[in-house]
């Protein structure tokens, strides 16, 4: 029973990951990237922690595996928003430029 | 070794050498400074899985991570990239210079797969004499210390080189209060973590490099929200920082040759102690050069 539920939240995180990575190369600007890129894989990673966890040793191995995923996630919500932000940045001075010329 | 292990192997070499080519042969040179950090990254799986977990540490630490942030860094620095022409002598040249490195390494490796070397026993039988418990840290600090300390010295100077070329500053983009706060909680972990790797190279792996590679990603993260003063140059303690790992080095070393067995022989019942302080020393050494190579600027390296 444990190990079904193990298999199933590890290919669910797999699928997750493999649909973020997709949204990363086909959608069309920075934001949306971003969006699925950052929201995939922080329930991808969440799925494989979870998958894992269900499988692991020891308590041990599940507190630091939480804690991996704790770090991963807040890491890539940051970086999400600076990446995000520097655009927004960048889109404004461009659109500034071209009404300055029209 | 089971089917699927063989595949991740086998889809592991084959995308590192996709990389490796995608470093080298970007059309622009910020799509191959990326190419190169994935490199690195994958790299450190790639000694991960072949059981070298010291390499794949300092592979992720300072082949991937600090030797990335350095490149695009200096290619921050150029505002135009230089046009490549690619010619049909360099083309040459590469290959040249690809075969024979190739012919170069693979002297080094082809003994490796006629079976089991002489050198992990001679090390383990060592092990005792050592002063610590983890044989990489046995090999690297005491039998082969020279090699650190030149590593050491190759660090300080190119700490020294960039002092002299004083690189141009570049405007930095605005501190954000989110990468503010992130980097205040990310700066004390960077500090556990370094120092729990510095503590642990005495017997698991870990060791100086990893421990001062991370504690410059703390610098330099706390420099770039804005969070350190400037680190000058003229700071009687920051080129204090800098000097020590050589200078406790050398001075152990030097002692070794006048009081004792010789050059950097340890005293048998100290070596313990005394490679500890020598990390120490050049943990604090290493993450001061490294902080300094990657935001040191004109006025942080200049006169």
């Amino acid at each position: 029973m444990l190990g079904w539920l193990s298999n199933a939240a590890l290919a669910l995180g797999a699928f997750f990951f493999i649909a973020g990575t997709l949204g990363l190369l086909r959608f069309p600007d920075v934001y949306s990237r971003l969006h699925a890129v950052t929201k995939a894989d922080t329930l991808g990673l969440g799925l494989v922690v979870l998958g894992l966890c269900l499988r692991a040793p020891s308590w041990r191995a599940v507190v630091m595996m939480l804690l991996v995923w704790l770090l991963v996630m807040a890491s890539s919500t940051t970086a999400c928003q600076l990446l995000a932000r520097y655009q927004r940045e960048r889109d404004q001075a461009e659109g500034g430029d071209q009404d300055a010329r029209h | 070794m089971p089917a699927t292990e063989l595949l991740l192997d086998i889809t592991l070499g084959v995308l590192l050498l996709i990389l490796a080519g995608a470093a080298l042969h970007g059309t622009r040179l910020y799509t191959g400074i990326i190419s190169f950090i994935a490199f690195g990254l994958l790299l450190a799986l790639v000694w991960a899985r072949l059981g070298a977990p010291d390499l794949a540490l300092a592979e992720a630490a300072i082949g991937a991570g600090l030797t990335g942030v350095l490149l695009l860094s200096a290619l921050g620095r150029h505002a135009d990239e230089p046009a490549q022409p690619g010619s049909a002598v360099r083309t040459l040249a590469t290959l040249l210079l690809g075969v024979l490195v190739l012919i170069l390494l693979l002297r080094a490796v082809l003994p490796l797969a006629q079976g089991p070397q002489p050198l992990p026993a001679l090390v383990n039988s060592q092990l005792e004499a050592s002063g610590v418990s983890h044989p990489v840290t046995a090999v690297l600090l005491n039998f082969r210390a020279w090699d650190t300390l030149l590593e050491l010295l190759v660090l300080l100077l190119a700490v020294l080189g960039v002092r002299q070329l004083q690189p141009a500053g570049r405007p930095r983009p605005g501190v954000w209060p989110l990468l503010q706060a992130w980097s205040r909680i990310l700066a004390p972990l960077s500090v556990i973590i370094g120092g729990y790797l510095l503590w642990r190279g005495s017997h698991a792996p870990g060791g100086a490099f990893q421990a001062g590679a991370l504690l410059a990603a703390g610098v330099v993260m706390l420099r770039l929200a804005g969070l350190l003063p400037l680190l000058r140059w003229e700071n009687g303690l920051l080129r204090l920082l800098v000097l020590v790992g050589v200078a406790l080095f050398l001075t152990v070393a030097a002692a070794g040759a006048w009081f004792g067995a010789g050059w950097l022989n340890y005293p048998a019942h100290w070596s313990g102690a005394l490679i500890v302080l020598i990390e120490v020393a050049a943990t604090l050494s290493i993450a001061a050069s490294l902080s300094l190579l990657v935001v040191g600027e004109r006025q942080e390296l200049g006169r």
